[in-house]
């Protein structure tokens, strides 16, 4: 069982690196964004917001912002193959075969998982470059990692869920494009917390990228804060544990 | 015991009754053939084979097992080459294979083995380690039907497995198809080609509306159901001289059970057609009539088609594709 579980899943990682491999293109697109916010936003913004972010330097306040955007995006289109393969009728070619069904979710959403992780470092080597320092150090780093594993599989999770539920590509493409930017606007991505009107910050609090960046934040700006890292950590790991119960409801009947 | 026993099986689409009530046994090692035209029901009744759509009543058995019972049967003896698109068009062909091949949890070593004589049968070797969006139709069925083989299976479900194939890489495939039945697999084909039906199966089920109207082997078929041969006479030159009244005196001809108009022609079907071969010279002769060409032309399974359904299994095929 289990052994046939692995053989099916690294099947799966196969396909789906072997399709990356092709289309590095894409993978660069999605790093882009992030970096270019870091490059541009980042410094162009560093002197008129100098003392009003924690830290008073607005490009290590960015950091935690853009590595999160990152695993945020890349984590929402993940499912989108999925549903690809589903429109195609490959899903059902894929039923045809002794594959146990469900591997067909876990192979896409660890792979996802990986990339966009992978992708979040590469976020953080280039703050390095531009001059971002870890007040936490490479353990820091390694936390971030885990911070991010944290919140892409919430979001990963959503868009397999989406993926499994949604009629076309096209309704997948609609929800992103609604769905994204407050989402980011309404986390603390762009101004600390404190800096936020009331509603705005109490809205922002319930946001799971809050939760991730607030995490990022106080390890790459203030240190090991405890209190922070726990309780954020946990709130992620919470939002986690409801998607993926929900997930398990929706795709048991779908899988069926 | 057969490899495929059918039992009455119902599927409803809202309000659509695709399959009613459909029944038939698929013999051990014979090349089966579902031949009906676009909407029949081919394609649901070989998703209903596999496990993929529920039967709203009937049951399905595959080596004596149930379906209901033992979905996994299917995994083990059943492969399948789908009609539609079923491959990863941004994955080699290797890769394709190497993906199925895994899913069926056949070892990393062996299946690149397997993989690589597949390529070979379905003479995929040079093609393998390009993309397979690049593939022409004919590359992507060999493909196809590759992938229905990586795990060996008893059983091959095939739907359509010629579908816009033009004429040599039809004839390749019913080549391979024959191969793989030499080779003890049992096969189930779906087509609307008349030709492809009764070059290639030893039994054809003729459906229509998700009906069996007919199954027996194609001669069989076209003896029972297709009537007597048909004398097919040409015109010559122009000019009508004399054959109003030829054709009036055909209809008149003990023997001679229909008489039809045709342009550049006439067709005349009767019980005897020696005789009636005869007597039809010795009209043309008494009405001063000299015909291009005269010729026999022995049912088809068209014919049976048109017998059993009222339509032609051509024309209606084309006007739904159109
Ligand atoms: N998923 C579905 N939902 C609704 N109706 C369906 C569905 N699948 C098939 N049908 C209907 O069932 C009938 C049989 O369709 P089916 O695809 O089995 O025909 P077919 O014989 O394979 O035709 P073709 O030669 O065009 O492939 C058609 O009327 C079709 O519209
Ligand atoms: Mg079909």
């Amino acid at each position: 069982m289990m052994h046939t579980f692995l053989l099916e899943n690294r099947a799966m990682w196969m396909r789906w690196y072997a399709r990356m491999r092709r289309d590095l293109f894409s993978l660069v697109a999605t790093l882009l964004q992030p970096v270019l916010w870091l490059v541009l936003f980042g410094s162009s913004l560093q002197n008129m917001v100098r003392g009003t972010v924690p830290g008073g330097d607005y490009l290590s306040f960015m950091t935690a912002a853009a590595f999160v955007m990152t695993v945020f995006n890349g984590g929402l289109n993940g499912g989108l193959e999925l549903m690809f393969d589903r429109e195609s009728g490959f899903f059902d070619r894929l039923l045809a075969t002794p594959m146990h069904r469900v591997s067909f979710v876990t192979g896409r959403f660890s792979f996802v998982l990986a990339v966009t992780v992978a992708q979040g470092l590469l976020i953080i080597a280039t703050a390095y470059i531009l001059g971002v320092r870890y007040a936490t150090g490479l353990a820091g780093i390694a936390l971030t990692l885990v911070v991010g594993g944290l919140l892409g599989a919430a979001v990963t999770t959503v868009s397999i869920i989406l993926a499994f539920v949604l009629r076309h590509h096209g309704q997948f493409f609609s929800i992103i494009a609604i769905v994204s930017l407050p989402v980011l606007f309404l986390s603390s991505a762009l101004a600390p917390l404190d800096a936020m009107p009331g509603w705005l910050a109490a809205v922002a609090r319930l946001n799971p990228l809050t939760h991730a960046i607030e995490a990022i934040r106080t390890l790459v700006i203030v240190g090991w804060d405890a209190g922070v890292l726990l309780q954020m950590g946990g709130l992620l790991a919470g939002v986690d544990a409801l998607l993926l119960w929900l997930a398990a409801r929706v795709l048991r009947r779908r899988l069926a | 015991m057969d490899a495929i026993v059918v039992e009455n099986i119902v599927k409803r689409f809202g309000s659509v009754e695709a399959l009613r009530g459909v029944s038939f046994r698929v013999r051990r090692g014979e090349i089966f053939g579902l031949l009906g035209p676009n909407g029949a029901g081919k394609t649901t009744l070989i998703r209903t084979l596999l496990g993929l759509l529920r039967p709203a009543e009937g049951r399905v058995r595959i080596f004596d097992m149930d379906l209901e019972r033992h979905p996994e049967a299917v995994h083990r003896f059943v492969g399948w080459v789908p009609q539609e698109r079923a491959m990863d068009p941004f994955l080699t062909g290797r890769e394709n294979l190497l993906f199925v091949a895994g899913l069926h949890h056949i070892p990393a070593r062996e299946a690149r083995d397997r993989v690589d004589g597949l390529l070979e049968l379905v003479e995929l070797t040079g093609a393998a380690d390009r993309i397979t969006r690049g593939y022409s139709g004919g590359m992507r069925r060999r493909l196809q039907l590759a992938m229905g083989l990586v795990h060996r299976p008893k059983v091959l479900l095939l739907d359509e497995p010629s579908l816009g194939l033009d004429v040599q890489t039809r004839r390749r495939m019913w080549w391979l198809i024959e191969k793989l039945r030499a080779g003890g697999t049992t096969v189930l084909i779906t087509t609307h080609y008349l030709d492809e039906a009764d070059a290639l199966c030893d039994r054809v089920a003729i459906i229509e509306q998700g009906e069996i109207r007919g199954l027996d082997t194609p001669d069989a078929l076209k003896q029972r159901y297709g009537g007597p041969p048909l004398l097919v006479l040409e015109w010559g030159e122009p000019g009508a001289h004399g054959r109003r009244q030829l054709i009036d005196s055909l209809k008149a001809l003990p023997g001679v059970r229909e008489v039809a108009e045709r342009a550049g022609g006439v067709w005349v079907r009767g019980d005897d057609v020696v005789a009636v071969t005869r007597a039809v010279l010795a009209e043309c002769e008494r009405w001063g009539v000299t015909p291009a060409r005269l010729s026999v032309r022995q049912p088809t399974l068209d014919d049976v088609f048109l017998a059993m359904t009222g339509a032609s299994l051509k024309e209606s095929t084309e006007e739904m594709s159109a």
